[in-house]
């Protein structure tokens, strides 16, 4: 199976219109733990992407994907504008030049964009961040390739791992970021920027889904 | 909500257009990306000092653009951080070849969009450095939190800073004295009311009538406690006594005192507050070398105040004195 600019132009897509639908509860989740703006700024930061993917239909998978992270640095705001914008443009370093890509390709321009969100908000796994819910879905998809899965059914155990990741956020007291000032009164609420990463990853799986 | 507004989502832009004509003898306003800067930058060799964040803290940080203090500011939406895009225009609009110091409130958002915007600036080979103010006692500062807030010290520090750099400093310099402010600078806050974030509609918190929330912050998160509310001179030893307790500030050292109102609280009431703080610092045998007084960070129409101190010497005595003539702060010039 090739994955080829087509298909990451209409993941986004389908991110877009995901966040759009999600709006609200990502903002709700948000207000509880964080400042009440998480569905809100990705909503205007993917809505910005969305019209610039014309301008980059016919380039390479790198290029888009680095055009989709400085859109997103530039127009989302607060954290989750680096972390995101910072994921797309390590996925984009890491395809470059780059018109198709197979599912290790993909796999590898996923641990670059886990390594970017990493760096980027000096976070670990355990702290109530989006990594919790990337990271299982990353260490997921790669031990299901290993073991010789398809595409398509390392991407399901990889979404299955990411829902369980952001169920994990529930009971975790946070140490990054805005919710982490309320110490012990985080615990018992689901982290917003987990849930938006899975968004994305149910999104990614039903492209790849589509592709075979 | 009432307030005096035309759409939540022009507040910024029209306040900005308001600025601008107001202050034309000192500032300019660039749109998109948004920045405030010096009418005259760059200043040719010279440190650039800039600094940003969510707008609704005003006059900071636009109002301390001007000779003798920041070089540029970026403001961001209502409470929301600025993107890189703003702070790698305002670098380059200051950037007069000795380098520009970033001085960042420690929010995990502007942290990193001024991070990012640090390693953009430095890719087109400007010499950035940066200083990330972290004062607020209110907040327990250890490896289980995104460590304490950055809140009044940012004001006293733009204005040190800034002097040194309008001095001549170069850019180590400029930031070892930025640095210096912020390590020797503590600050606690307390509200009465909420505030209301324009395209929230509704009060941040709920705080009942005869209620307080001592320690909170800038974008109204929680603090320490809620408490009933209670006299001038009790809430003056909530806040002064963490902050002196935690530097500590001790007997024979003199300091820069600042009692900064939240945006909805009168002056008379922060002079009042002033009288308490003087008070409390007599009796611990330290002396208030230098004031200020009056609303400076503010956090919209919130009701409330805090304390800030910093330990003063010789050098940051003279770099406080130094002339400035920006929209908010002026004196000597």
């Amino acid at each position: 199976m090739q994955i080829q600019a087509e298909h990451v132009i209409k993941f986004v897509e389908l991110v877009a219109a995901r966040v759009k639908e999600q709006r609200d509860f990502l903002t709700q989740l948000d207000s509880a733990i964080g400042d009440a703006d998480h569905g809100v700024n990705l909503d205007r930061g993917f809505t910005t992407v969305l019209s610039k993917l014309p301008s980059v239909a016919d380039k390479d998978i790198g290029s888009i994907l680095k055009t989709i992270g400085t859109t997103l640095v530039s127009t989302v705001g607060g954290a989750s504008g680096p972390l995101y914008g910072t994921a797309f443009l390590r996925a984009g370093m890491a395809t470059a030049d780059r018109f198709e890509l197979g599912p290790d390709d993909l796999v590898a321009a996923l641990e670059a964009a886990l390594e970017g969100i990493q760096t980027r908000g000096k976070s670990t796994r355990g702290e109530k961040t989006m990594i919790d819910a990337i990271a299982p879905a990353v260490d997921a998809l790669k031990a299901a390739r290993a073991s010789g899965d398809d595409l398509v059914t390392a991407m399901r155990k990889a979404v299955a791992a990411c829902e369980e990741g952001v169920k994990a956020t529930i009971p975790m007291l946070a140490t990054k970021g805005r919710a982490s000032y309320l110490g012990e009164r985080s615990i018992g609420h689901q982290d917003p920027g987990a849930t938006s990463s899975l968004l994305m990853a149910r999104a990614m799986l039903e492209i790849v889904e589509g592709i075979s | 909500m009432k307030k005096l507004i035309n759409a939540p989502e022009n507040v910024v832009k029209e306040a900005l257009a308001g600025m601008a004509d107001a202050h034309s003898d000192l500032i300019r306003v660039h749109y998109d990306p948004d920045y405030i800067v010096r009418a005259d930058a760059p200043v040719q060799g010279k440190v650039g000092v800039i600094s940003g964040g969510g707008s609704g803290h005003e006059p900071m940080h636009g109002g301390f653009v001007g000779k003798g203090m920041l070089d540029a500011a970026c403001p961001g939406a209502v409470f929301t951080s600025p993107v890189p895009d703003q702070m790698l225009a305002a670098t380059r609009a200051v950037s007069g070849g000795k380098g520009v110091l970033h001085v960042v409130k420690n929010y995990t958002g502007d942290v990193m969009n001024f991070e990012m915007a640090a390693e953009l600036a430095a890719a087109e080979g400007i010499e950035v450095a940066s200083v990330v103010t972290n004062d607020d006692v209110a907040v327990k500062d250890s490896l289980y939190t995104a460590g304490r807030r950055g809140v009044g010290v940012t004001v006293l520090l733009e204005k040190i800073a800034g002097a040194a750099a309008e001095a001549g400093a170069d850019l180590a310099e400029v930031k070892r004295i930025a640095e210096k402010v912020n390590a020797q600078g503590r600050s606690m806050g307390m509200a009465l009311t909420s505030c209301t974030v324009p395209h929230a509609g509704k009060p941040t918190f709920e705080l009942p009538d005869d209620e307080m929330e001592i320690g909170i912050g800038i974008h109204g998160e929680p603090g320490r406690t809620r408490t009933k509310l209670a006299s001038a001179t009790e809430i003056a030893e909530m806040l002064a006594g963490p902050i002196l307790e935690d530097l500590p500030f001790q007997s024979g050292d003199t300091v820069l005192a600042f009692v900064n109102g939240m945006g909805g609280t009168p002056l008379i009431e922060l002079y009042l507050m002033y009288n308490e703080l003087h008070r409390i610092l007599k009796g611990k045998g330290i002396t208030i070398g230098r004031r200020l007084v009056g609303s400076y960070i503010t956090s919209l129409e919130m009701a409330g105040c805090s304390f800030t101190l910093v330990k003063l010497d010789d050098e940051l005595t003279r770099l406080w004195d130094a002339p400035v003539h920006t929209p908010a702060l002026r004196w000597g010039m």
